[in-house]
């Protein structure tokens, strides 16, 4: 019962804060909004028994990569743009429409097509320790971690280039 | 304990204001925080299948989703900064040079 009231109340502040980055005219209050979405994940993953994913996304996700963003953000002026109009405004009713098709079907899928998807067995004493996380991770899932390496690696030189072109490109 | 269908619908309709917001806004920023929204949407699914299966592997690619979606965010801030240093704009309609 509680847990319900908990995914009630953590479900409806993610969604009020995802339709406050949906609607905020300003990019800050944009992203602090996103980070809010965040935080009330990690409580969800809480709830669904990740414990060490919550915090991972509380460290990471919303620590590290919304920072970044908030970097980013104030660095580039956070200008608030007129929303309305601009060259392509007659798309704005074909994305709502198209946003309540994609939720209709979502919603048709999950709760007609999938029936709701059964009874759900309370998952064992260990079920996401970070011993069990390690031990699929490293076994069965080797390569895809030594593929995200690689690709940190790839980013890293990437975002180092884009600043080599950019003063290149201001000294020539 | 709360049934999976309804952390997967909260999933759609975060994935749905996701979309909405990539689709609907001018702002290049905003529109990666509507992609980073989908990500934290596919997230809350993976994990509530998870719990559904038994299988610890969709937390696992949690894990993988949110590298990705780091190093994801690294580049492609590094490309609006850099595109930013000649536009003078963060507006995504001003981008029409490759218009056909």
């Amino acid at each position: 019962m509680s847990l319900m009231v908990l995914f009630i109340v953590m479900g409806a502040v993610a969604l009020v804060a995802a339709m406050g980055v949906l609607l905020a005219r300003n990019a800050v209050y944009a992203a602090l909004f996103l980070v809010l979405n965040m935080l009330a994940l990690a409580v969800l993953f809480l709830s669904l028994g990740a414990p060490f994913l919550a915090m991972i996304q509380v460290t990471v996700y919303a620590g590290a990569v919304m920072v970044l963003f908030l970097f980013v953000v104030m660095l580039l002026g956070a200008e608030r743009l007129a929303e309305e109009g601009g060259p392509l405004a007659w798309q704005r009713p074909l994305a709502l429409l198209l946003g309540g098709t994609l939720l209709g079907t979502l919603t048709w899928m999950v709760f007609v097509q999938a029936r709701g998807l059964g009874r759900i067995v309370p998952p064992p004493e260990d079920y996401a320790t970070p011993q069990q996380l390690a031990l699929q991770l490293f076994r069965e899932y080797l390569l895809p971690f030594e593929v995200t390496s690689v690709l940190l690696l790839v980013a890293m030189l990437g975002a180092l280039v884009m600043v080599q072109l950019r003063r290149r490109g201001a000294g020539s | 304990m709360v049934p999976t269908s309804f952390y997967v619908f909260l999933a759609a309709l975060l994935f749905t204001i996701g979309a909405v917001t990539v689709l609907v806004r001018r702002n290049t920023l905003i529109i990666y925080m509507g992609i980073e929204l989908m990500l934290n949407a596919a997230n809350l699914a993976f994990v509530a299948f998870a719990r559904q299966f038994g299988d610890v592997s969709g937390q696992l690619f949690v894990f993988f989703v949110i590298t990705v979606a780091a190093a994801e965010v690294a580049v492609g801030l590094a490309i609006i900064v850099t595109i930013f240093h000649t536009k003078r704009s963060v507006d995504i309609d001003a981008l029409r040079e490759l218009r056909g």
